[in-house]
């Protein structure tokens, strides 16, 4: 019936997932009964080698991190759209590989673009 | 009624795979301990047998310590989401001839989704913490991940293309006769070494390096919180060696062994998956760790393109 479908193959992955989730949870409140709290303001504050504190901690870090991070999003993309053309690739004999070389020429042009403007070291 | 017989199940499987996490450690310490001519544990019980429930048992009883400078909704559910993420996974793993938790098409992407997530518990419990070396140990733990993700989704491309499916159980009947290592070479490798990567293993333990960012994400965690961050982390390493056995080495498939009889299939996949965690101990106890730049420089510069041309080769051998 159209609207009422129910993925009944993913009940047991939904159970699994819960079972994981009140693994996590559980252990956390068992220990709640029996672990000490003893706390003090020394305790409590940032491990830095037993020094107090100096600065904050989030402050401005290498740009590096954001180009990695952009760089991932294409490439990553790129993996899924691979995905579903990998599984029907018997399928679509020679037309699929042609055009995915295409796909992969049109990717490797950009790749030598971000390694030659040196987005891969880390100096 | 099916429901809760289906719950039962599961709760089986799950508890057989926590006991494993437990004492794959003990596992640990003892192949670290002779390859270094100790003995590893031994003074709880027979061969310190028992070491493993000794240090769970003291986990509980540890003092939770909050920072005070922490996100304390974030702090809590950082670890949360790393079990959640690790122990998920066994779901889609056919441990035996047409027996998983769950068959799905997409065995492989949900598999890879997962562990995407899995990364989030390190990202936000570095941020989370406020601390200086949590949040480093953070920062670099999830560029390293992302930058692996994908070798290790690519190296997976040729699997699918030579088995012409996603489901893990397809895969695994698509090598009755001859597993997919051989003319998966390159894949293999590329995946694992990416998968020593994703799941912050050494040589590729950067984002915990002892010895320049004291425990790197997991500083300010202590007891119970930190043995979910541990628990994720030795997850990450079955799931990985599962994969690697299910799409490189035939999962269950092996000649039938006496005395077990039709339980050989199931007998053969926990080895290789031991095999493989023996292969991780023992590059723990090999290899130094790597410099954070070379480690990049190689995910990038080197298995990208090898997975990619893993992917043309294959295409084209197939087409012809």
């Amino acid at each position: 019936m159209p609207g009422s479908y129910i993925p009944t193959d993913y009940f047991p992955v939904a159970i699994v997932i819960l079972i994981a989730t009140l693994i996590g949870l559980g252990t956390l409140l068992l220990g709640l009964v029996v672990r000490p709290r003893r706390p003090y303001t020394q305790k409590l504050s940032p491990y830095e080698s037993g020094n107090p504190p100096v600065g904050e901690p989030r402050t401005e870090f290498s740009v590096k991190f954001y180009i990695i991070a952009m760089l991932f999003v294409v490439f990553d993309v790129e993996a899924v759209f691979l995905y579903p053309w990998a599984v029907a690739y018997d399928k679509l004999g020679m037309f699929g590989f042609v055009e995915m070389m295409l796909f992969i020429f049109i990717l490797l042009v950009g790749y030598v673009y971000v390694w030659k403007k040196g987005a891969f070291n880390w100096e | 009624m099916e429901l809760l017989l289906m719950f039962v199940k599961i709760l089986v499987v799950v508890t057989i795979f926590m006991i494993h996490l437990l004492y794959v450690q003990y596992f640990e310490r003892k192949v670290i301990g002779h390859m270094q001519a100790r003995m590893g544990p031994m003074r709880v019980g027979w061969h310190g047998i028992l070491q493993p429930v000794a240090d769970a048992l003291k986990l509980f009883f540890k003092e939770d310590i909050i920072p005070s400078q922490s996100d304390r909704p974030i702090f809590f559910v950082a670890p949360i989401i790393g079990v959640i993420a690790g122990v998920s996974t066994i779901a889609v793993i056919p441990l035996w001839k047409s027996f998983s938790i769950a068959n799905l098409n997409i065995g492989i992407l949900y598999i890879l989704a997962l562990s995407s997530i899995g990364s989030f518990s390190i990202i936000l419990g570095g941020w989370a913490s406020n601390s200086k070396y949590s949040f480093l140990g953070g920062l670099r733990s999830s560029a390293q991940v992302i930058s692996y993700e994908i070798s290790l989704g690519l190296s997976l491309v040729g699997v699918m293309m030579m088995a012409g499916s996603a489901n893990l159980s397809d895969i695994v009947n698509a090598q009755a006769n001859s597993w997919f290592l051989f003319p998966q070479l390159i894949a293999f490798f590329v995946f694992l070494v990416s998968a020593i990567a994703e799941t912050n293993r050494v040589p590729f333990d950067l984002p915990e390096a002892e010895t320049e960012l004291v425990a790197g994400f997991a500083t300010e965690y202590s007891g119970m919180r930190w043995a979910l961050f541990f628990m994720a982390e030795y997850a990450g390493m079955f799931i990985m060696s599962s994969l690697a056995v299910v799409c490189f080495m035939g999962g269950w498939n092996g000649p039938e062994l006496p005395l077990v009889g039709e339980y050989s299939g199931l007998l053969w996949f926990v080895l290789k998956v031991y095999g493989f965690i023996f292969f991780y101990f023992w590059i723990r106890a090999t290899l130094p760790r790597y410099r954070y730049d070379q480690l990049m420089s190689l995910g990038w510069k080197i298995f990208i393109p090898l997975a990619l041309l893993n992917v043309i080769v294959t295409g084209f051998l197939r087409v012809l």
